[in-house]
């Protein structure tokens, strides 16, 4: 019935399996969600990536281990448009080309990243922070007149909540711990509804309690969005991960359940023989 | 009061009353008692006053692109002196037939360069409304383009510093040359009247001096309101960590670019209001010099309060006004002195230090 009406006034009938492919609007239907062929960085001479290929799957949760130096923050850096590969394809589902686009296009696309060195802004409050982060129009003048409405305050709320920082709302970033800052940024990654979630080495500086919280948290988001995370530390990576990607030296050593990598003879040499 | 958080501020408070009390109680007192009264205050006073206000808006002005948004403009006053002459264009042709050469159209400095017809970017500014409407509209132009071109090729810090700088010093070099037709060495002068009053008479100075003040205490309140908007902490944000601001969706370039622009036009409505009460605008307005005096006072103020900018500005021109009475020779050297001291002992300004008594006489 609606379908008939909206064609008697001549629109576009709006299936929700939607079979209209749009230029630079997500398509995950066939395939991975992010798609990374053949991608080299170097840095004078130096190369920092070399013909790395990389698929992640819509809710999948990923994490990638391998030794300092293999290229994991520079994947992060490539993927989110920081850093613009040699040669190679960046794709964000079917449609969406990641190279042609610049950093504010890529996180509005829904690719959001915490980084490795925690960077909350110091000089705002917790809440603040959050409010930045908020998915919402970020234009100038949008941003100017921009007022939080009283769902989007309970939302913020609730992720303050979430990573155990409501005794802290109003309190500047800068003076929160180095775990606090993990967590605010991870609450910063929540605010903006990503499809993607790139999460560099999040449970530096945590306790241990804090780590098992993250897992769970991590672990309760995985379905709803893909997360791509970063970490050396191996008992973390045990407790949450299906699939583990191995990177030695810019590129795919091995990928595999943690069991199989651990047990592969070429990601032992790896990080016994250096 | 709430709204712009001043209640709890008592510095901002105090200034604001401060300003109020000048830019009203001194025209007042000018106007109700007689010229020899002890109330009456001369009109050098007065117009030394205004000259001050609109310093102290030229200092709010760099220190919401610098304060707020970290970016070290060294070419504000390029922005005064082209809101400036906007303003003195406007007065130029207000002085019709009691010119020198008694044109009734061109101004005299064209008469005597023998110019038969006005240059077309001299229409429209016998109109007074018209010359406002070009006191903020050549200065955000000039603004929009530069910083266009600058903030999205991603030119910051040092570098940018140095292009605001060769932007200033090619705008005085430019008004510098005769052919430009803006007056040349002696840029625009000898102003008649303003608004139909004697431009010399103590009822228009008083006048501009509450018009100073008045503008002034807007636009604080204005950019008070301004840094407590999202769009202010996305500008703070932008200080602190530039490229983290992108990852979070936010096109930083247009943030600067609005700020910047935004504050090119204070900077231009401060020049506006200065050029009346000194009677001149010049090119040594664009001299790269005085860019870098603005930086001094907000430094000295206490940058990134928008009140530290108006005592910085305030406090350094009283402090030049006497000094330069005194022994002119030595201002340049006390200026760089005090400046080098306050950054290093005071790197929160005056106002900082002000901040830091009040907490400890709390507690
Ligand atoms: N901007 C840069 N300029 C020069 N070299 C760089 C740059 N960024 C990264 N590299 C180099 O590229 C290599 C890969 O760095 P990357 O940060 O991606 O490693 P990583 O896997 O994240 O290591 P870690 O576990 O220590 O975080 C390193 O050798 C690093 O020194
Ligand atoms: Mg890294």
């Amino acid at each position: 019935m609606n379908i008939f009406a909206e064609n008697l006034f001549g629109e576009v009938p709006k299936v929700s399996s939607g079979n209209l492919v749009v230029e630079g609007e997500l398509d995950t239907r066939h395939g991975p969600i992010l798609y990374l062929e053949d991608v080299s960085v170097s840095f004078d001479g130096f190369k920092a990536l070399n013909h790395m290929s990389l698929y992640i799957d819509a809710g999948e949760l990923r994490c990638m281990i391998g030794p300092n130096g293999a290229g994991k923050t520079t994947l992060m850096d490539v993927i989110t448009g920081k850093t613009r590969p040699d040669t190679g394809t960046v794709f964000f589902g079917q449609t969406i080309d990641l190279l042609q686009i610049d950093e504010p296009a890529i996180a509005q696309a829904g690719i959001c990243r915490k980084f490795q060195k925690p960077s909350v802004f110091d000089a705002l409050t917790v809440f603040e922070n959050l409010e930045l982060a908020l998915k919402a129009d970020k234009r100038t003048w949008q941003t100017l007149f921009y007022r939080l409405n009283g769902e989007q305050r309970d939302r913020i709320d609730q992720i303050i909540e979430t990573i155990g920082l409501t005794a802290c709302n109003h309190q500047r970033a800068g003076i929160l711990s180095h775990g606090q800052k993990q967590w605010l940024e991870i609450g910063m990654l929540l605010m903006q509804e990503p499809k993607v979630m790139l999460v560099d080495e999040p449970i530096a500086g945590m306790t241990h309690q804090e780590i098992e919280r993250t897992a769970e948290l991590l672990l309760s988001l995985q379905g709803q969005r893909s997360i791509v995370v970063v970490e050396h530390d191996m008992e973390f990576v045990r407790s949450i991960a299906s699939k583990v990607t191995v990177l030695h030296e810019g590129s795919v050593l091995t990928e595999g359940t943690m069991d199989e990598v651990q047990n592969d003879p070429r990601v032992i040499q790896v990080y016994l023989g250096g | 009061m709430k709204l712009i958080g001043l209640g709890t501020d008592k510095i901002g408070t105090t200034v604001l009353i401060l300003l109020a009390s000048v830019s009203f109680i001194i025209p007042l007192c000018n106007l109700v008692s007689p010229a020899d009264s002890p109330l009456h205050f001369s009109a050098y006073t007065v117009s030394v006053l205004g000259k001050y206000l609109t310093f102290a808006l030229l200092g709010l002005s760099l220190d919401l692109v610098w304060g707020y948004c970290g970016i070290l403009a060294l070419g504000q006053g390029a922005f005064f002196a082209l809101g400036g002459y906007a303003m003195g264009m406007y007065l130029m042709r207000q002085i019709g037939t009691r010119g020198v050469y008694g044109d009734p159209l061109l101004p005299d400095f064209m008469v005597f360069l023998n110019w038969k017809e006005l240059p077309w970017y001299w229409l429209g500014f016998d109109n007074f409304w018209f010359a406002l409407l070009m006191v903020v509209l050549v200065p955000g132009v000039l603004a929009f383009v530069f910083g266009w071109l600058a903030f999205r090729s991603r030119v910051t810090g040092v570098y940018l510093s140095i292009i605001t700088q060769a932007l200033t010093y090619a705008l005085l070099l430019a008004f510098f040359r005769n052919e430009m037709g803006f007056g040349g060495n002696n840029g625009l002068t000898d102003f008649k009247e303003l608004l139909g009053f004697n431009i010399q008479s103590e009822a228009l100075r008083a006048l501009l001096l509450m018009i100073s003040g008045v503008t002034l205490i807007a636009v604080f309140i204005l950019c008070r309101w301004l840094v407590n908007t999202k769009l202010g902490r996305v500008v703070t944000a932008i200080r602190d960590q530039e490229s983290r601001v992108r990852f979070l969706g936010y096109r930083v370039e247009m943030f600067k670019l609005w700020i910047f622009v935004f504050s090119a036009m204070i900077a231009g409505i401060a020049g506006a209001l200065y050029v009346p009460q000194v009677g001149i605008i010049n090119p040594s307005e664009f001299s790269p010099l005085n860019s870098l005096e603005i930086v001094i006072w907000v430094a000295i103020g206490g940058r990134g309060t928008l009140y530290g900018a108006i005592i910085g500005a305030v406090l350094v021109n009283y402090s030049k006004t006497v000094l330069t009475g005194l022994m002119p020779e030595i201002w340049l050297f006390t200026l760089g002195a005090v400046f080098v001291l306050v950054t290093v002992f005071l790197p929160d300004g005056l106002v900082g230090l002000m901040r830091r008594r009040l907490q400890e006489s709390h507690s």
